[in-house]
């Protein structure tokens, strides 16, 4: 394609993999574990975060030139804080019984460190097309471990994807009985944990010494 | 008297914001590195809190709720703002950090370029806008109960990234493997203190 230079590509595709916002840069992590016992509200915030990351990136990186830098922060909080209004209302007009079990964390997008991170770090010293695919990019990486977490969540957990029966009857008839642990808060950490223990085995260059 | 108690008891240990809603684990796993910059930490993120619930408490009983504008006339009576109580309460708890940064940097110079970039990130901790929202959701009665609300949640909070950088200092010793070294592992410490604070579970007050 050829909007995509290589420049553009790289911000689109590096956070999904090797510069991951959560494995690697270790940000976002309150949403991760709080909404991902099941794979619907999982799979809402994920694509909520991703509009607002790359929307809050454009319109911050259209406006970069204009910002005096000692009140950015407030600034770009309040960019952030009108663009998840905007998402809270309409989750609570077409999803409304997601929107009940996300209950604060639809707020909580506002102090998600992805987004403050990603304006800071990338919006502010970048033209407004590479900020909106890093907005993307990283939507998309973070969205993509909450899908994992959420699905081993639910399939181990309840037995369920997106709130269907995966595991047939004749399973729990023999014995088998869901992980009612796995539900609970610890056991997405250690998920987590786990995630990253792998990703790192893969990536050796990220070790810590 | 006791039901402010209980209140406290429950925000501090059932309801623990790390433990039972992770909230703040950004800052949680970056800044659990010594006790000493946990310390400082904690206590600041116990202050803001504590400032800014009873602030974001008074905003929205008297502006947001529906009817609460009833005291400018009667007109306003039937308003309801709620949908902006998002970016009122970060505007309160941006300023409120601002203000404890300042402090800080005054008053102790060494604990503030300890800190580092994670004062300021203070505005963006989660448990603070989760205690603000918490107290919208749960509806509490008077300022007085938001208020023990928040300070029991800031010492949560405390109490929770001390131990954690308790263990971390001794863990420095162990022999982790080579990819879980760093946030990995300490995930998963964090997910087995989770577990033991489950006992506090179920315990009525």
């Amino acid at each position: 394609m050829a909007f995509l230079s290589k420049k553009n590509k790289e911000a689109l595709t590096s956070p999904i993999g090797a510069n991951n916002p959560i494995l690697v840069q270790i940000l976002g992590i309150c949403s991760t574990l709080a909404v991902t016992a099941k794979l619907k509200p999982a799979f809402v915030m994920a694509l909520s975060v991703m509009v607002v990351t790359a929307v809050a990136n454009l319109v911050i990186s259209l406006m970069r030139k204009g910002i005096p830098s000692r009140i950015r922060i407030i600034v770009q909080l309040v960019v952030v804080a009108a663009l998840v209004i905007l998402v809270d209302q309409i989750l609570k007009a077409f999803v409304y019984d997601v929107s009940k079990s996300l209950s604060v964390f639809v707020g909580l997008i506002i102090t998600n460190c992805i987004i403050m991170g990603r304006l800071e770090a990338f919006a502010l010293g970048n033209k407004p097309m590479p900020s909106f695919l890093d907005g993307i990019g990283n939507g998309l990486g973070y969205g993509m471990i909450l899908i994992i977490v959420g699905f081993f969540r639910e399939l181990l957990g309840s037995g369920q994807l997106w709130g269907y029966q995966v595991i047939p009857q004749w399973c729990y008839d023999h014995g088998y009985s869901n992980n009612g642990l796995i539900i609970l808060p610890p056991m997405a950490l250690i998920i987590v944990g786990i995630i990253i223990w792998v990703h790192r085995s893969k990536n050796t260059s990220l070790q810590e010494k | 008297m006791e039901n402010l108690l209980s209140i406290f008891v429950k925000s501090v240990f059932i309801d623990n914001m790390v433990f039972a809603f992770f909230f703040g684990m950004c800052s949680f796993i970056a800044v659990s590195k010594t006790v000493k910059t946990a310390m400082g930490l904690g206590i600041a993120v116990t202050f803001v809190m504590v400032v800014t619930v009873p602030l974001n408490y008074l905003l929205n009983k008297y502006l947001l709720t529906e009817g609460a504008l009833s005291w400018l006339g009667e007109e306003f009576a039937t308003l309801d703002l709620s949908f902006l109580s998002f970016i009122l309460f970060i505007a309160v708890i941006a300023s409120v950090t601002q203000l404890v940064e300042m402090i800080v940097e005054k008053f102790t110079p060494a604990l503030y370029n300890q800190l580092g970039i994670f004062l300021p990130l203070i505005a963006v901790n989660c448990a603070i806008m989760g205690g603000s929202l918490f107290m919208q959701e749960r509806d509490y009665a008077t300022c007085t109960e938001a208020t023990v609300f928040a300070l029991g949640s800031g010492i949560g909070w405390w109490l929770a990234i001390i131990c954690m950088a308790a263990i971390r200092e001794k863990l420095t010793y162990s022999n982790v493997p080579a990819p879980l070294k760093g946030p990995g592992i300490t995930f998963i410490i964090t997910g087995l203190m989770g577990m033991a604070f489950m006992i506090f579970m179920g315990i009525q007050l």
